[in-house]
């Protein structure tokens, strides 16, 4: 194993071997992912004070969402999960053609998400839902409704954030893999890079039920 | 360690099941159980985050420090909400309200 | 981009004449070789000489303070502008200063040579760091010259939020972006240290800084993101006026308290935590003797760094947090200074009986066990819910978390810099001016800060440019001591700054001292820390001091 490291490029040189290398990437990677969890922790912290506090209001605000495009979302980053796991796979195997499909994959499922998040945002503006001065809902101004929409805008806006800094990644990545730079001893970037992106999925997982299912059984919204 | 490879039919499972607790949830969420509408969201959502973790992210496969790792950001993520909500929801203790309600 | 980045071998010995040994300093040269280096002791380099602009920056605007309060008239100030000088001078003193001290100067130096590699796991990502750290004091000195900000260091929405006419949101922004730098930093000191221990180096036989080091970074990654979170939220709210932490649409303010202090009671660990394991290093080497409870210290930073972040909510006493929240946090509180108190005894119990000699970081160090201690219990009496009421707000609060960040972590900076100043640089510091320096220092602080908890006792509250005409003995008795404290701090740079180049050139183990950065490594070390191709090898404990072993006369079976 580690002989067949040796004969890869890309040791630092402050590291012993490779595999020592690699180790310290992947924990590097996931003491990140933990800042990434407090990190959006503070939002779910927010969000379970102000919910408790005001549950019929969340309700009546989140039955504004569309579940099926929420839905829809959910499946979408699922399939990109899928993808990148299944570029790993392929790097894990060597094979470049199936690093690129899986990378190109999770692209293309990132892109729907997003896309089907500005027809989501398009529609809250349309309907005065964007927190501020011309926030009306149901012909109020302000109140708790408006902590749940800017909740909403916040939680899902850092999301999408993540998603866009991680397809940024994926272009560099699909470059570095069209130049052969993943071996099959050798491929720490689309490794770690997929901790990241199945991470920005579970924060998904959480948001979808607290943002759009919690008034999905008291009736349908406009 | 890090290299070790899962067998594709399990990420096609678990990429299974995940499709079917998203209709699950959505099922759910459609009706109404009263106090239970919450926690019954959050366990299909918790399950399918440890699917992820364990699965696509190869936990289940990796060293006790990495599973140590994966696990402290939960741990403390929980500190922060069991010590702020012990707060709010003890603050009619004394019969202080401080979110009237709208 | 990576082509610019110079790989720390670049210049080996062949370009420089063979009389001369090459060191991190020499092995290149230029204004680039510096602003382009992933070498981590060159880094800390860079750090150190940041941190003390904003160290100078910060101890200006304490000094203006202390100028105002001469007289219990509001004479030389504007209220507003006392204001923001209290408020600047937290910021900038925490963030840019107290957080960084330890960890990114002596730590980033320290931990990869102490435990026997080359480099920090991530060196590129150790450089970054230090630019985030420009970039968020940028801001902060944006902030500074455009108008100052008066929210005191604590940001409390609302009046934050909704009422302050100064620039909080760059602020917040400025905040914000720092706490990237200190996130990296912690990454790269766990990642190292879990991963780049020489052979030999178990985690028992690792110096108790190591440990401080590791405790401080889990802090790091586990708090700070919570802290950017909630500066951007009240960025978000002060810009587009959403509701989170305004009362009349629904928000709580009280919410901005906990998510701040979830990050911010558990940053003043990260403040005090490497500051003990700096005391705990020199201790050691000053008594020559192994350390007392080497387990129990090493430990004990764990247990603070954990307790340290359940216990935000003694902030909050008079807050309106529930009584039951306050019951719960007041008792979390007090269980912290368990921990904090082993580590004071097992410093006490390795003095007893050693070879102590007075040399100044000893000096240091003896100051900081004395007002560290003074620090932590009166941290006590302001766990107590009753007595926090009574002095919640006043000069109380203020001696107190000085004693605790000025008597604890300057103490130990200082005692830390002029411990390891030799190493990092080659030249001994003149030893009578610090030692001078040293009771200077101990006794400007005390002067400053020990009449503050008298007026806190007596009632005066904080964060007020005039006061009664009762307190103006102790508050002139307050500045005069922030003269002296000043004073001292000016002498030791000066002396530093002098030694650099005309100090008595050290040798490679100047206190004869343990541990890998003093027996293996030459002052100032080569580009990769030890001699070329050598691969540390660890063989014995920590603290392999032998003075109880040679010394008989103690009375104790001598341990074997």
């Amino acid at each position: 194993m580690s002989d067949h490291a040796h004969s890869t490029t890309g040791l630092v040189h402050h590291f012993d071997d490779i595999e020592q290398q690699h180790e310290a990437g992947t924990l590097g990677m996931w003491a990140f992912l933990i800042t990434e969890v407090l990190f959006f922790g503070g939002l779910f912290g927010a969000y379970a004070v102000y919910r408790s506090a005001y549950p019929e209001a969340f309700m009546r605000a989140s039955s504004h969402l569309d579940v099926d495009l929420g839905g829809v979302n959910t499946i979408v980053l699922i399939c990109s999960s899928l993808t990148m796991a299944l570029s790993v796979y392929a790097a894990q195997k060597g094979s470049k053609r199936g690093i690129i499909m899986g990378l190109l994959g999770t692209m293309f499922f990132g892109a729907i998400f997003l896309g089907v998040k500005v027809i989501e945002y398009k529609d809250k503006w349309d309907h005065h839902l964007v927190p501020g001065d011309n926030f009306i809902f149901e012909g109020n101004p302000g109140g708790p409704e408006q902590l749940y929409f800017a909740l909403y805008f916040a939680m899902t806006g850092v999301h999408a954030f993540h998603m866009i800094v991680g397809m940024v990644i994926i272009c560099w990545m699909i470059k570095k893999a069209h130049r052969g730079d993943f071996t099959p001893g050798h491929h720490p970037l689309v490794e770690n890079f997929g901790l990241y992106w199945h991470f920005v999925d579970i924060v998904w997982i959480f948001l979808f039920p607290l943002l759009y299912l919690i008034g999905a059984h008291s009736g349908s919204h406009t | 360690m890090a290299a070790h490879s899962v067998p594709l039919k399990i990420y096609y499972g678990v990429f299974l099941a995940l499709c079917v607790l998203t209709f699950l949830t959505v099922w759910t969420a459609k009706h109404d159980y009263g106090l239970l509408n919450t926690p019954i969201a959050l366990s299909i959502a918790g399950l399918k985050g440890a699917l992820v973790i364990l699965f696509f992210m190869h936990v289940k496969y990796s060293s006790k420090l990495t599973q140590l790792f994966a696990f402290a950001g939960f741990f403390w993520l929980a500190l922060l909400l069991v010590f702020t909500l012990q707060d709010y929801w003890t603050r009619d203790m004394l019969n202080v309200y401080f979110f009237k309600p709208h | 981009m990576s082509s610019t980045l110079h790989t720390p071998a670049q210049h080996a010995s062949a370009t420089k004449g063979a009389k001369e040994r090459d060191t991190y300093l020499t092995a290149d040269y230029g204004w680039k070789s510096w602003l382009f280096t992933v070498d981590h002791k060159r880094i800390a380099v860079l750090y150190l000489i940041s941190i003390m602009v904003f160290f100078l920056i910060g101890g200006t605007f304490a000094l203006l303070m202390r100028a105002e309060l001469m007289t219990a008239k509001g004479d030389l100030f504007e209220a507003e502008t006392y204001n923001k000088l209290f408020t600047m001078h937290g910021v900038v003193m925490i963030f840019f200063f107290l957080i960084p001290s330890i960890p990114a100067v002596l730590g980033n130096f320290l931990v990869p040579i102490m435990i026997g590699t080359k480099d920090l796991a991530f060196p590129k990502i150790n450089l970054l760091s230090w630019y985030i750290y420009l970039v968020g004091g940028g801001a902060t000195l944006y902030v500074a010259i455009t108008g100052g900000l008066d929210t005191g260091w604590t940001f409390y929405a609302p009046y934050s939020s909704t009422y302050a006419n100064t620039n909080v949101a760059a602020a917040a922004i400025a905040v914000f972006i720092t706490g990237f730098s200190s996130i990296l930093t912690g990454l790269n000191f766990i990642v190292t240290i879990h991963k780049m221990r020489a052979p030999g180096m178990t985690w028992f036989r690792m110096p108790l800084f190591l440990w401080a080091q590791y405790a401080t970074s889990l802090i790091m990654i586990l708090g700070t993101p919570v802290l950017a979170i909630t500066v951007m939220l009240l960025a978000l709210e002060r810009t587009f006026h959403i509701g989170i932490f305004d009362p009349a649409l629904g928000g709580d303010p009280v919410l901005f308290q906990h998510l701040f202090w979830f990050y911010s009671h558990p940053a003043v660990y990260i403040m005090i935590l490497p500051g003990m394991g700096v005391i705990s290093e020199i201790v050691a080497c000053f008594s020559r003797k192994r350390m007392f409870g080497y387990h129990f210290i090493a430990f004990s930073s764990l247990a603070i760094a954990i307790f340290g972040f359940v216990v935000w909510g003694h902030h909050m006493f008079v807050s309106g947090q529930s009584a039951y929240a306050g019951f719960v946090f007041s008792f979390l509180t007090m269980l912290v200074a368990i921990p904090s108190a082993v580590k004071v005894f097992n410093w006490i119990a390795t003095l007893y009986k050693g070879q102590v000699s007075l040399e100044t970081p000893m000096l240091y160090a003896l100051g900081f066990i004395g007002l560290f201690t003074i620090g932590g219990v009166t941290g006590l009496f302001l766990a107590v819910m009753g007595l926090d009421r009574h002095v919640h707000d006043t000069y109380f609060v203020v001696a107190h978390f000085h004693y605790v960040m000025v008597g604890g972590m300057v103490m130990a900076f200082m005692g830390g810099m002029h411990f390891w100043w030799s190493k990092m640089f080659g030249r001994k510091y003149p030893e009578a001016m610090g030692q001078f320096a040293a009771v200077v220092i101990f006794v400007g602080f005390n002067f400053t800060f020990f009449p503050q908890f008298i007026l806190g006792y007596m009632g005066m509250p904080r964060r007020y440019h005039q006061y009664n005409d009762e307190f103006t003995a102790l508050n002139v008795l307050s500045s005069a001591g922030a003269t002296i404290l000043g004073t001292g701090f000016l002498m030791t740079i000066v002396y530093f700054l002098w030694s650099l180049k005309w100090g008595q050139k050290a040798p490679q183990n100047q206190w004869d001292a343990k541990g890998l950065e003093w027996e293996k490594a030459q002052s100032p070390p080569p580009t990769f820390n030890f001699e070329d191709g050598e691969r540390i090898v660890v063989t014995e404990d920590a603290y392999a001091y032998t003075y109880e072993e040679s010394h008989t006369g103690s009375g104790h079976e001598v341990k074997k």
